[in-house]
């Protein structure tokens, strides 16, 4: 594969200043400002947040699925280096330009977290899978149809060529999201973006989901980004951790940077509020307070309305800058910017 | 690209909260309250409403506002087109709205009386002058007139051909067609209201019949149902039994459907999760019925009676039309549409169709005002 | 899929069993008996004079002396058994004779407005939902007003008085004078389908109105839905897109609206008829309600509704195949 200068670290995706806005009745609302992350080949990013964080606005617009009223800010940059190795710019393509649904598909594909509303209740599984293989790869109806089959064998769904013929709402929750799965990878895309693909799933269906995605991304290579508001579920398969709070990353870091030691105060009310084995006995703690509305929008860290350790006239004034605490792990916080000073 | 689920979930959840004073102004209101506030926005159906509380109310005091009763001759008038009262001619200009005179002459080929516009004559309009006498209401005898001119006649809208005022007999009409939907409507929601409600409570055959019933009233074309129960009427009955017929033909039709949604609403509403609740806490049949299906059920009751009034308004409209509804002398929209069932009528006189216009824009009214009030009826949906 | 057919057949049955009933007491409605008006109708003019005795003789000749259970059974069981509608006194010979080939005109019609409405309100009401909120839009909002405002007579006379004064030909009947009376042929089926353009428009509109309305509602729903963004992620192009998913389950409310619109264009049909003097089941029904000839208007009543039922069970039909969902919970 061709190296491009412009990629760094094996990077496969490489974002930076995303900002993302909506135009609605109400005026215009920021739902994702001026964030950073990127993606390396083979490696599992996950990003955590609560609902209204701006999670999946920032990953479903390295896509470009955004709706119509969004507007994504014109010094926003989305680099994303192609099978070929050619390296684009995702946001200066027009929107159902033939290169921007090239990379939908067929580059990075997408899997949400209901399967049953994003299957078309009306067409079989097949036809959908097909109508994905025959999109992306230049072959014959029958061999996509040969394709289709194999891929519902490789996520685990018995008996394939019957379920090809059946339709989403014949097939349990756990099956639909195997199948989903399946419409996503026999795109053979090179990054994975998995929207919640959890969450309405029951636990021990959960996990024989997660495991699926950890073998196939071993046995296929792929990226994945693994979109949640559980940092159980991400621990479990994420290589590097973001924590997203109102459209902003507050702390960044390997899997074990965030979870065992986490340093923003936001990722370690997270943490207190999962039920744990070692901590059995200790009170689940909640984070006081709601997410304030992105018509009102703090000044300063996002977070500081409902933060234990607020700096009153520092942290509702501007926002930290970023702390290198090591050469993984960055922190979005005036406690650590103090000690720095 | 159109909007996804993105923007629901993750964009607009978050507005509806809406800050301070004003927020606390929305939770707290009542919800008639709510209703009316979201209802005032709607500008379409305020004008709709507009619209016909001035039909009512010119419909109700027909006989003042139109200068003539609706079956005087003025035969030297006949056919006259509309006239539009000016305040200048060749003799020049004055503050008092006048119109020209009419004559008629009989022509010598054809022998037929023809009417002529004399723009010469100069008949003033004066308002409030006394004219025919009649009983406002049915109840106080009066002979004052809104408007009228001293000498000669005023037909604002024209005249048909037997040379009775288009513009009295339309408000007439507007009164009779009105109230036929009005009483039409209320007589079949009685119905509804409680043939429906017994049924929904016992259930059983009576449930059954009522299921049939509505089947039937559904797949039969109606209006033909409509005509084949007015063509029933004898011939030898009064135009108030004819008219008092008809309002029940419009109920019978109209009832069994509405029962049916009635019914339909209120079983949906009975597994609602906060009347369920409502139970759960201890609250009475009373208490529930009162406090909480009534509420959400009147809305969607009111809505449903404004938007079944257009139909009722075409379908008399088109009974009377074909001459299986009201008759003559009673005026509708219908039975003065009668005048104009021919082509030759279109080139000749079109103003005759004007009562389609009153038909156009009740329908239309009707329609918006509907709704705005089906929009406002439920406040807590987010965004119009 | 057999049981389902069954299940529908009986269904049918059942609610035309009703329907019958209905119609026969619209057919008993009318003040006066049947004798009396058969006999006047026979008899005025001939200077004949008749006694009591004979309007007896009438009644018991059509059995008018029976209870009115059995009467009705005899005319069900003569139209179901043998075909047999009884007789149209205002015409001096049998229903069936009456009826006739009006049933197939009447048909030709339904249908052609059926084409016209679904070949408007479809494709319309889909690119109003595409282009939501555009001028276009607003202007088919205002255009679907209209249609439930505008009596469809006044549609007809306008068109008539169009077509006359503008085009200098008359758009009344069903055939051109020419070929009014001849055998059929392919050049009167083409003179047919040329009067059927513009009863059909004017029978459209409403309907059109409606169903419009219904597929833009439909469709903006389905554009919402997270399937078209999933099929959209697959790179799928963006007008194969519409086409597949939302647009192809925004002909589902159509489809089983199918015998609404039925009932809608019959409601409408004896008024127009009348306007345009067509030759068919509706302007034959409105004569007969006016000639209180109760054995014509009921058995169109009953064959109108009939093919509305029958019309309901097409659609069921056609949404089975449509969807795969019904066919589950139908079992």
């Amino acid at each position: 594969m061709a190296k491009t200068k412009e990629m760094t670290n094996n990077n496969l995706l490489e974002v930076k200043d995303l900002k993302i806005s909506f135009k609605t009745d109400e005026g215009i609302i920021t739902a994702v400002d001026g964030i950073k992350f990127s993606v390396k080949r083979g490696q599992t990013l996950g990003i955590v947040g609560e609902s209204g964080s701006g999670k999946s606005v920032s990953t479903w617009s390295i896509m470009r699925l955004l709706p119509k009223n969004s507007i994504i800010d014109k010094k926003s940059s989305i680099k994303f280096q192609q099978k070929s190795g050619k390296v684009v710019e995702i946001t200066k393509f027009k929107s159902n330009s033939r290169e921007l649904r090239e990379i939908r598909g067929g580059e990075v594909a997408l899997i949400f977290q209901e399967p049953m509303s994003s299957f078309s209740p009306v067409y079989t599984i097949g036809n959908q899978i097909m109508e994905a293989v025959l999109q992306h790869r230049d072959v014959t109806k029958e061999e996509a149809q040969e394709i289709a089959i194999d891929m519902l064998d490789r996520v685990g769904i018995s008996n394939p060529a019957q379920r090809f013929k059946q339709y989403p709402f014949e097939l349990s929750g756990g099956m639909r999201q195997r199948a989903m799965i399946a419409v996503a990878l026999s795109m053979n895309p090179s990054l994975l973006i998995a929207d919640e693909p959890t969450t309405s799933l029951d636990v021990t269906i959960q996990a024989q989901i997660l495991e699926l995605m950890n073998e196939l991304q071993e046995e296929l290579g792929m990226s994945i980004i693994f979109i949640t508001h559980n940092l159980g579920v991400i621990a479990q398969v994420a290589d590097e951790i973001e924590v997203m709070y109102l459209g902003k990353i507050l702390e960044r870091g390997t899997t074990n940077d965030i979870i065992h030691e986490p340093q923003h105060p936001y990722t370690q009310a997270l943490l207190k509020a999962i039920p744990r084995l070692d901590t059995i006995g200790e009170r689940l703690t909640a984070i006081s307070g709601d997410i304030p509305s992105p018509l009102s929008r703090p000044i300063g860290c996002p977070f500081y309305t409902r933060c234990e350790k607020v700096m009153p006239g520092i942290c509702d004034v501007k926002m930290p800058e970023p702390t290198q605490l090591s050469d993984t792990h960055t922190v979005y916080c005036f406690l650590y910017e103090e000690k720095n000073v | 690209m159109t909007t996804t689920d993105l923007s629901t979930q993750e964009v607009q959840a978050p507005i509806t909260q809406m800050e301070s004073e004003e927020a606390q102004r929305y939770y707290s209101a009542s919800q008639f309250q709510l209703i009316w506030w979201r209802f005032r926005k709607h500008r379409l159906a305020r004008t709709g409403a507009l619209i016909l509380l001035t039909m009512a109310l010119v419909g109700l005091f027909a006989e003042f506002v139109g200068p003539y009763s609706g079956i005087t001759r003025v035969s030297e008038a006949v056919l006259v087109a509309p006239q539009a009262p000016q305040f200048c001619n060749d003799d020049g200009c004055s503050l008092r709205p006048f119109l020209p005179g009419i004559t008629s002459e009989r022509n010598t080929e054809t022998l037929r009386m023809e009417t002529k516009i004399d723009p010469s004559v100069r008949r003033d309009i004066y308002f409030f002058v006394e004219g025919e006498e009649y009983k406002l209401l049915g109840m106080f005898k009066m002979n004052t007139h809104l408007f009228g001119v001293e000498e000669g006649s005023i037909h604002l809208l024209g005249t048909d051909s037997l040379g009775r005022d288009i513009f009295s007999r339309t408000l007439l009409a507007t009164r009779t067609s009105l109230s036929i939907g009005i009483i039409g409507v209320i007589i079949a929601f009685v119905l509804a209201l409680v043939i429906g409600g017994v049924a929904g409570y016992f259930g059983g055959g009576l449930d059954y019949a009522i299921q049939r019933l509505t089947e039937i009233v559904r797949v039969i074309p109606v209006i033909p149902l409509y005509m084949g129960l007015a063509a029933a009427f004898p011939k030898e009955w009064s135009s108030t039994q004819v008219y008092f017929a008809m309002t029940l033909v419009l109920a019978l039709v109209g009832w069994p459907t509405l029962a049916r949604r009635i019914r339909g609403k209120l079983l949906s509403l009975r597994g609602e999760d906060y009347v369920i609740a409502a139970s759960l806490a201890g609250a009475g049949p009373s208490r529930i019925i009162g406090r909480h299906l009534l509420p959400a059920f009147m809305s969607y009751i009111i809505v449903d009676l404004v938007i079944s009034f257009p139909f009722m308004l075409l379908s008399e409209t088109a009974l009377s039309f074909v001459g299986l509804g009201l008759r003559p002398p009673t005026v509708s929209w219908g039975v003065l549409l009668q005048d104009a069932q021919t082509v030759r009528a279109i080139e000749q006189a079109p103003w005759l169709f004007i009562p389609a216009l009153f038909v156009i824009v009740a329908v239309l009214s009707f329609t918006v005002l509907g709704d705005g009030l089906r929009d406002a009826a439920d406040p807590y949906q987010v965004s119009g | 899929m057999v049981k389902f057919l069954v299940q529908r057949i009986i269904g049918m049955a059942v609610t035309m069993f009703f329907v019958s009933i209905m119609v026969f007491i619209i057919m008993e409605l009318p003040p006066g008996d049947y004798a009396e008006r058969w006999a006047f109708r026979k008899f005025s003019g001939t200077g004949a004079q008749i006694t009591e005795a004979d309007l007896d003789n009438i009644r018991a000749n059509f059995g008018l002396d029976r209870p009115a259970p059995e009467r009705y059974f005899k005319w069900i069981s003569g139209i179901v058994l043998h075909g047999d509608f009884g007789e149209a006194f205002a015409f001096q010979t049998s229903v069936n004779n009456v009826i006739g080939q009006k049933i197939w005109l009447t048909l030709a019609i339904l249908f052609s407005t059926l084409i016209v409405t679904y070949l408007v309100a479809i494709p319309v009401g889909i690119y109003a939902a595409i282009r939501r909120g555009s001028a276009e839009d607003y202007a088919l909002t205002v255009f679907s007003y209209l249609g439930f405002a505008l009596p469809n007579f006044l549609l007809a006379l306008v068109l008539l008085y169009i077509s006359i004064t503008v085009f200098d030909s008359s758009v009344g009947g069903l055939f051109s004078p020419e070929y009014a009376d001849a055998p059929w042929s392919t050049a009167k089926a083409l003179d047919l389908l040329s009067h059927l353009i513009i009863p059909s428009i004017i029978l459209a509109w409403s309907a059109t109105a409606f169903q419009l309305q219904t597929v833009r509602a439909t469709m903006l729903d389905e554009l919402n839905n997270l399937s078209v963004t999933a099929a959209r992620a697959r790179g799928v192009p963006e007008w194969k897109l519409l086409l597949k998913y939302p647009a192809r389950l925004a002909i589902n409310p159509v489809v089983s609206t199918m015998s609404f619109d039925a009932n809608r264009i019959f409601s409408e049909l004896p008024i127009v008829a009348l306007v345009l003097g067509l030759p068919e089941l509706g302007e034959l029904l409105l004569k007969s309600y006016l000639d209180l000839d109760m054995f014509v208007a009921g058995a169109i009543l009953l064959i109108l509704t009939f093919m509305i039922v029958f019309m309901n069970f097409l659609s069921d039909i056609f949404l089975a195949i449509l969807d795969p969902r019904v066919k589950l919970i139908e079992g």
